[in-house]
């Protein structure tokens, strides 16, 4: 048979070659070449993909699976992991994004991360997420996911602490991956359930013998909730959300490939990729998985309305985001949540890019406050950036306004209060997207206080003078290696929207495609075409209405924002401090107390016996010294003693 | 009298070792390393033959010799290998030669190198004895050099350490004395000859006659000797002392090899012995463990210093390779037995680390230490990837133990497993917070001109490395020859005492193929509404 899809091995061995080359000559290769390696190993990766897919499409509909085992990895007891890959409809469509944005990621990062001391242990760290994410989504089994979900975890921890000397980093790397093991605990329980129940972790056998046998609903459920607690975790999803916002203290790169493309899907992925079990669960559970969905979607957008910096308020709209893809796993509309995360991955990965690039430009600044008027001095960047705004506020025909639409139409059919906030949420999307625009790219510059813009764009040299009040700032437009990701990332965020077109069934291309992966559970819309056009409709005057109203109140200062940009949402519905304040004072106590217990009442029992037994020595005068030797030494001889009386009993 | 001599050959190589520094001249004191190195690496070297030569799909003992030696007595000379304690005396002799290679003593290095080498042969006599006299002889003769090691090389309060140290272990020995006398005594009425016997072979047979309440008492009197060595909660409190005031070759030693010899002998002499009355006590053990895994973890959050912070660690890691052992079933003891050699791997690497930060800073206080990755980044990386494996990141050794103990205690009593779950978390906060605050920032004076590893400290760190990577991707090796054994452990359990080994249904016989074609046959229906 076709030989192609057997190829899918190749795809984490790229950037794992990667890896293992940079560890050894990383150093000696340098600058930029280094990054060159990464990239082109990311690039290799994309083209094995490619063929994979050629590949598998090769293939009947229904014949769409090919496992590749390489070795047994865990094989104890009943208990038999391989380290196998499966190529199926999902999971090369997941491979196809990770690669592709990975790769011109990979590219952008040559760029970004110019003359830093640490260039090519930041490709080995990139390269070793790639793969790792790779693993999670070509696993044939649920540990092997896990090991690229914790490997993932393991390199957002470096990455995010990866300019380790300031503090903020590394706290923001700790918290992350403390954040994600409360999830991984779950996703664990439930393997061991699913090993319990199902005797395999594969999921071929597990669906298999789910479909022979059955399955409790109490059981299936069981395990869905602690995979959405794992999934809640990585996808960030209230409440275990909180370590996202502050992942962003990474280079923009990794926000952009890691904790906005990528490694945050996976929750949607797994969980996708559970559709059978979760298809036996109780009623309330994808209800669950729903609400979750559209509670951390509206609260994140309220959020993102009043950050300032440029990084978190994308940081909340990828929460916000991902929230629209769990609503969409929760109403069984898995094709619509994959599709989203598909643009997704273009749309939001080229708007970090395009603020990387003018992060770079204005020499670290990431406060919207200091920007304005940048889109005539960052021509490219903000081109592309706006083809991004345009994508994730779900204007037609961008690609977002496609995914979106989908996501709705489903939550619709589910439920009309369901809808109506996540349509609400849609707008605030379009409203705080349009503010990030207005604020950076347009209006006047706010990075010169008494100058005028002419005298900076005209010049060059000058004013190297050290003055004081505000810095003078040069914003300039990126290098080529970091635009021509932009400009590649705008295109696809302009027309990906055609991969799932909700006209004909036929030109459902990615419905149709990723079917064999679902098992006939994919939900199916309750109503026809006419209620459809009506929702799309409503769903497009909601996203201009978005936009309109950023204008209004950006431009022509209608509201005075800081109405809408209230403190409690600024300060992230307070949840953060609360968890903080909670694990500061109670929490640190409780473990303060347990310490004390430890070296007073365990220890202290032992001492106070110790100290008794000398006292009790002393008086007896049979020990004078006190040392071990005397202890050790009666110890000995008794049981020497013992012995012997033993040896000459036993001898009779 | 017969069998093979490897065995005898690999125990009392170091002994002979020792024998020949002490005769070595003051005047010739370069030479004492090497000779102890070059000892202790043949040892190594020898079990590396043993595991090559080991026959995989053999679960009974392997290389034995069988010498009666007090014949009236029933005691005797007899020791063999199996899948079970295979790896540890790999481990053995794996970690003696790095240890006296990466630290040397600052003074007395005669006496010094002599007691490692003594320690190395009580070590390996103990995971290799037969006979329960011969394993108690090995059992005490461990606690004299390493009372020594600690008090005489250790740290400022080195003597309060090394005593209490003593003085814990011997209690539990003493226990484990009379138990061991009185089993021995009772069993003998049960035993096909009548005569009485330190056997453990004969002993396994005859020790399921007693009477359960018997039983049950002395089951208890080894498991508190062993619980002392694990340790286990509530009597744990030496270890920290202990591990912190010993010379670092002290705490690779005491961490990587002497807390083994407590969890070895819970399996050989717990469920061996006593197949009723460990499954009697398995939920006490299971919550002892469970108690460990989180209590450990949250103590060592608030450790100052950094080598105590390693030492409750282990107090943590120890719990859950109780939790697996008395699972009693094949993935929990599994994964307990190569936890075991993980926790030996990554905890020795963890105080070699730690070690070697000390020697430069003089330190072990972690509010003293800040941004050691600046001024020391391959210390830094290295230091990264043990931590990890400590973490239990899969890929790395410490997760496929730490999953299959999971897995089996979840068979057997699944809210114990999925509370000591939450241990998971428990790692990662405390090791990474004080990777945090050892690592990262930015350093200050004295942290800042801190030199790197050197050649030969990178030397003994690439076996380590290189094993926790191996072992997290590729453990077969190590599980297939230990799965025979372990399969006849639990099949002798049932056997002997009709003890039902918690278990799952069989892998099922599918593939997404014949999911497809199920689906077919149920026809179109359900793909229709």
């Amino acid at each position: 048979m076709s030989t192609l899809v057997d190829l899918v091995w190749l795809i984490p061995a790229f950037p794992l070659a990667g890896v293992l080359i940079l560890m050894a000559l990383g150093r000696r290769l340098g600058e930029p070449r280094a990054g060159w390696l990464a990239t082109a190993m990311m690039g290799g990766s994309f083209v094995a993909t490619l063929l994979v897919f050629i590949g598998l499409i090769g293939h009947e509909g229904d014949e769409r699976e090919t496992v590749v085992t390489l070795f047994e990895w865990v094989p104890a007891g009943k208990l038999a992991v391989d380290i196998g890959f499966l190529a199926d409809p999902l999971s090369i469509t997941m491979a196809l994004f990770v690669t592709g944005v990975g790769a011109l990621i990979h590219l952008y990062s040559i760029g970004y991360m110019h003359g830093d001391e640490g260039f090519s242990k930041f490709f080995i760290y990139l390269n070793l997420f790639a793969f790792s994410m790779l693993m999670l989504v070509l696993g044939d089994n649920l540990l092997l996911t896990f090991l690229g979900w914790e490997g993932v975890g393991a390199c957002s921890y470096l990455l995010i602490s990866f300019w380790f000397t300031d503090e903020a980093n590394a706290s923001a790397g700790k918290k992350a991956f403390v954040t994600n093991r409360v999830g991984d605990w779950g996703f664990l329980v439930a393997m061991f359930l699913a090993f319990l129940t199902f005797g395999s972790l594969q999921y071929g056998e597990i669906f298999y013998d789910l479909e022979s046998n059955g399955v409790a609903a109490g059981t299936a459920s069981a395990i869905v909730v602690l995979l959405l607690v794992g999934a809640a975790g990585k996808s960030a999803q209230f409440p275990l959300h909180v370590w996202l916002p502050d992942a962003m203290a990474g280079p923009t790169p990794v926000s952009a490939l890691i904790h906005a493309a990528t490694m945050v899907t996976a929750g949607v992925y797994l969980l996708t990729r559970m559709s059978p079990i979760i298809a036996e669960a109780h009623g309330w559970v994808p209800d669950l998985i729903m609400w979750v969905g559209l509670g951390t979607a509206l609260m994140a957008a309220t959020i993102a309305v009043a950050q300032n910096d440029i990084k978190k308020v994308l940081a909340y709209s990828t929460v916000s985001q991902l929230g629209f893809m769990f609503v969409a796993v929760g109403s069984g509309a898995y094709v619509a949540a994959i599709f989203h995360m598909v643009t997704h991955a273009f749309f939001k990965a080229l708007l970090f890019l395009g603020a990387g690039s003018v992060i770079h430009g204005m020499d670290g600044d990431q406060d919207i406050r200091r920007y304005g008027g940048l889109a005539r001095l960052l021509p490219i960047t903000s081109m592309t950036f706006v083809a991004g705004w345009l994508a994730i506020a779900g204007v037609p025909p961008f690609s977002g306004f496609w995914s979106k639409d989908e996501i709705l139409a489903y939550a619709y059919g589910e439920n009309k209060v369901l809808w109506l906030l996540l349509l609400a949420t849609a707008i605030l999307t379009a409203f705080y997207m349009t503010r990030l625009v207005l604020m950076t790219f347009f209006g006047p510059p706010r990075w010169v206080e008494a100058e005028t813009q002419v005298e900076v764009e005209a010049d060059e040299e000058a004013e190297s003078a050290v003055e004081t009040g505000p810095p003078h700032r040069h914003p300039h437009e990126s290098p080529w290696t970091m635009t021509i990701p932009l400009v590649v990332l705008a295109g696809l965020a302009m027309v990906a929207g055609v991969i799932n077109l909700p006209f004909a069934s036929d030109v459902h291309f990615l419905g149709n495609w990723l079917k064999p992966s679902l098992f006939g559970n994919e939900g199916h819309l309750p109503f026809g075409g006419g209620t459809q056009w009506v929702l799309a409709l409503v769903a497009i005057v909601g996203s201009l209405g978005g936009v309109s109203a950023g204008a209004a109140v950006y431009i022509r200062r209608r509201i005075d924002p800081a109405r809408i940009e209230h403190p409690f949402l600024a300060r992230a519905w307070r949840i953060d401090e609360t968890v903080t304040d909670f694990m500061g004072s109670p929490g640190r106590r409780a473990f303060e107390r347990t310490t004390q217990f430890d070296e007073q009442v365990v220890d202290g029992a032992v001492n106070g016996t110790g100290t008794l037994i000398r006292r009790a020595g002393s008086r007896l005068r049979v020990s004078q010294s006190g040392l071990v030797r005397s202890y050790a030494l009666g110890i000995a001889i008794g049981a020497v003693a013992m012995l012997a009386w033993f040896i000459s009993r036993a001898g009779l | 009298m017969g069998g093979s001599t490897v065995l005898p050959v690999i125990i009392f190589l170091p002994l002979v070792g020792a024998a020949a520094i002490a005769l070595i001249a003051p005047s010739r004191a370069t030479v004492l390393k090497p000779v102890a190195v070059a000892t202790s690496a043949a040892t190594g070297a020898l079990t590396l033959w043993l595991m090559a030569a080991f026959d995989k799909n053999d679960g009974d003992f392997q290389f034995t010799q069988l010498t009666e030696w007090i014949g009236s007595a029933g005691i005797s000379w007899h020791v063999g290998v199996d899948g079970i304690s295979l790896f540890l005396v790999v481990l053995t002799g794996l970690l003696f030669p790095i240890a006296i290679v990466a630290c040397d003593p600052p003074h007395d290095a005669k006496a010094y190198y002599i007691w490692m080498l003594v320690l190395e042969t009580g070590c390996l006599g103990v995971f290799l004895a037969l006979d329960l006299v011969l394993f108690f002889l090995f059992f005490e003769v461990v606690l004299i050099p390493m009372y020594f090691l600690i008090g005489k090389w250790g740290h400022e309060n080195r003597k309060y350490a090394a005593t209490k140290f003593f003085l814990f272990t011997m209690l539990g020995s003493a226990l484990m004395l009379v138990g061991m006398l009185a089993l021995a005594l009772l069993a003998k009425d049960y035993s096909e000859t009548g005569e009485i016997t330190f056997n453990l072979i004969d002993l396994a047979q005859s020790a399921s006659e007693l009477p359960t309440i018997t039983a049950r008492w002395i089951f208890l009197s080894f498991v508190l000797a062993f619980a002392v060595k694990v340790p286990l909660f509530p009597v744990h409190t030496w270890l920290p002392d202990a591990h912190t005031e010993a010379p670092t070759a002290g705490s690779v030693i005491l961490a990587g090899v002497l807390l083994k010899l407590g969890t070895y002998g819970l399996v050989r002499f717990g469920l061996y012995l006593f197949p009723e009355a460990s499954q009697y006590f398995a939920p006490l053990l299971f919550t002892l463990g469970v108690i460990g895994i989180l209590y450990g973890a949250v103590v060592a959050t608030m450790q100052r210093d950094l080598k105590r912070l390693v030492a409750y660690s282990s107090v943590a890691h120890l719990g859950f390779i109780v939790l697996g052992i008395f699972s009693i079933n094949t993935e929990g003891i599994e994964g307990g037995l190569l936890q075991m050699v993980n926790h030996g791997l990554s905890t020795g690497a963890l105080f070699l680390l730690v070690g070697f930060i000390y020697e430069r800073r003089h330190t072990r206080q972690i509010s003293e230490m800040i941004g050691l990755q600046k001024a020391a980044p391959v210390l830094a990386a290295v230091f990264t990837v043990v931590m990890l494996s400590s973490v239990g990141l899969p890929g790395l050794n410490g997760f496929v133990g730490e999953f299959l103990i999971l897995a089996g205690a979840f068979v057997a009593h699944r809210w114990w497993a999925v509370v000591a779950a939450a241990g998971v978390i428990l790692a990662a906060l405390y090791l990474l917070w004080a990777y945090q605050r050892v690592f990262h920032g930015t350093p200050d004076d004295p942290n800042r001109s801190m030199p790197d590893l050197n050649w030969q400290e990178k030397l003994v760190m690439v076996p380590l490395v290189g094993l926790i990577v191996f072992l997290g991707v590729y453990p077969k090796p190590v599980i297939e020859r230990m799965e025979p054994s372990v399969n006849a452990l639990i099949e002798h359990m049932e056997e002997v005492e009709g003890i039902e080994s918690p278990t799952v249904g069989d892998r099922p016989e599918g593939s997404f193929e014949e999911l497809r074609k199920l689906k077919a046959d149920y026809g179109d229906e359900e793909e229709g509404h």
